[in-house]
């Protein structure tokens, strides 16, 4: 058990490689793919820029600030999606009854479906958000402290593996309703486009939503209202964005057990 | 002609087995829909009346998009992503010989499939808009006909646009980066980020008179009665880029027969 443990990183690394092989096979579609990639998320801020054009607050939110929340929940999803995004396609590989070949090799059915046409295309996604990131924080008038900067880093960390937890737990409920894979996109990419506003603008009830349901608000939004020195919503304390580690690792646990209990439901098609 | 209708019925059927996945998509576009209306709402109160819309135009133009996105397919449809998979492997040679017009089948195929979605799917996410908010109706039977109208030149737009994205690998083998290329263009320009009316300066012009501007901006201001030029110029608009791209789509398809080599096996 520990030994195959220590084995998995080596082993998700071997099929990630073999993927990016794959893929460099027809070059003209992998750099047309990167390139869309960067472009759209790109585009994605200069729709935030766009609307700047017409106003100078969001929802209490400058310009600046609104970079941080929209760097942080684009390079989270990112690096979830890199990772894990393969996952979603479980759905596909359930309906053919493709899936029954990861179960025969000697590697963790996860890793071979977590790293299933891996895309290194992906990786355009993160790289833009540093950018923006890094135009955030020049301009931001920020009292820096290093509790806040190791704060907002344990944050991405924490808040990738949430978003890679929903990913995983979205590709197990496939197993229970093939073909939902679009379901997944709520929670992912509805997920990301939520997180990249300050939240308290969409109600009450969304928040508490995303605090106590799908516990999106930690993958950014309370870590940047402490590194902004902003109220919490709803009277929660301020250091409640210090708790995003802690969702994340229940996240992980619950995800976890999903996955088992839709591996173990597996029935193949036999066709 | 008869041919077309029988193929057109067959995609419509074949897509009505997935109900699983059209009532997660259905689910999947009502919940942006809410968030969409959520910045929307923030932002048209703090700029009330930008880009000439008010509140309920702005609403409005959510939930129709929503509805809308699946049907017209700005990110892509299932029919034309295999016909790109097609070209890819081969397989396109068994619809060459076909004795009908590659492209004529395929816009059979495609209309089929944006039926069926209009039907099942677009309806859903602007009945629960509808429920929530105080959206905007056409009024007269006029204005339902003109949006019809400029609902089925907009699919058609839109395929023609998908149509020569797949042939595009014709010429480099493997269409998949264009398509996905070709996404982000058709989703920024069409107005699914952020309304075109929003768009500032030459941006905004330069938007609003793409194609993609006549796969979604332009029907949805149909709709809301919001054209700048009216109702009438806005679908001579559209019919104007049907027919570039119907040009275009017939050229290329004459181009790519002449250059296909079937390798037997």
């Amino acid at each position: 058990m520990v030994d195959g443990i220590r084995r998995m990183p080596a082993q998700y690394w071997m099929l990630v490689l073999m993927w990016i092989r794959s893929a460099l096979a027809y070059p003209t579609s992998f750099v047309l793919m990167m390139l869309s990639t960067m472009l759209m998320t790109v585009m994605d801020f200069v729709a935030i820029l766009l609307m700047f054009s017409h106003i100078d607050v969001f929802g209490g939110f400058t310009l600046a600030q609104m970079g941080l929340l929209y760097a942080t929940a684009s390079m989270t999803l990112g690096f979830a999606d890199l990772a894990t995004g393969s996952v979603e396609q479980v759905g596909q590989r359930i309906r053919t009854g493709t899936l029954d070949v990861y179960l025969i090799r000697p590697v963790p059915t996860f890793l071979q479906t977590a790293a299933d046409q891996f895309a290194l295309r992906r990786l355009g996604r993160p790289l833009q958000a540093l950018i923006v990131l890094g135009f955030a924080l020049g301009h931001l008038d920020l009292d820096w402290t290093v509790a806040k900067g190791i704060m907002l880093v344990v944050s991405v960390v924490a808040g990738s593996v949430i978003f890679a937890a929903i990913f995983v737990l979205g590709a197990a409920f496939q197993f229970i309703a093939i073909d939902s894979a679009e379901l997944a996109n709520s929670f992912t990419y509805g997920g990301q486009t939520l997180t990249q506003y300050p939240l308290a603008v969409f109600g009450k009830e969304i928040v508490r939503a995303v605090t106590f349901v799908v516990p999106l608000a930690f993958v950014n939004y309370y870590p940047v209202l402490f590194v902004l020195g902003k109220p919490a919503p709803l009277g929660l304390p301020s250091w409640i964005g210090l708790l995003s580690p802690l969702v994340a690792v229940v996240m992980v646990a619950l995800a976890a057990l999903a996955w088992r209990a839709g591996l173990r439901r597996y029935r193949s098609t036999g066709s | 002609m008869a041919v077309y209708w029988a193929i057109a019925a067959r995609s419509f059927r074949r897509f009505s087995t997935y109900r699983i996945a059209t009532v997660s998509g259905a689910f999947t576009n009502t919940v942006f829909g809410f968030i969409l209306c959520g910045i929307y709402l923030t932002l048209w109160h703090e700029r009330p009346g930008l880009g000439g819309y008010d509140v309920a135009d702005a609403l409005t133009f959510v939930w129709l998009q929503q509805g809308l996105l699946m049907p017209i397919g700005i990110f892509g449809a299932t029919t034309t992503i295999e016909l790109g998979a097609r070209v890819r492997s081969g397989e396109i040679a068994v619809d060459l010989y076909r004795p009908t017009h590659l492209l004529l089948w395929w816009l059979s195929v495609d209309l089929g499939r944006a039926l069926f979605q209009l039907t099942f799917r677009g309806g859903t996410p602007l009945l629960v808009g509808a429920l929530v908010f105080d959206l905007t109706f056409p009024s007269d039977p006029v204005a339902w006909l003109a949006f019809a109208v400029g609902l089925v030149l907009a699919i058609v737009i839109s395929f023609c646009i998908r149509y020569l994205v797949a042939l595009s690998g014709f010429w480099i083998t493997d269409s998949r980066g264009m398509e996905h290329l070709a996404q982000v263009v058709s989703s920024f320009f069409s107005g699914m980020i952020l309304p075109l009316v929003v768009f500032p300066g030459w941006i905004g012009e330069f938007a609003r008179a793409t194609p993609w501007a006549a796969t979604m901006q332009v029907p949805i201001d149909i709709w809301l009665g919001r054209n700048p030029g009216g109702t009438g110029a806005a679908l001579v608009f559209q019919l104007g880029w049907v027919l570039v791209l119907l040009l275009a789509g017939l050229l290329v398809t004459s181009v790519a027969t002449r250059k296909v080599v079937i390798q037997g096996g």
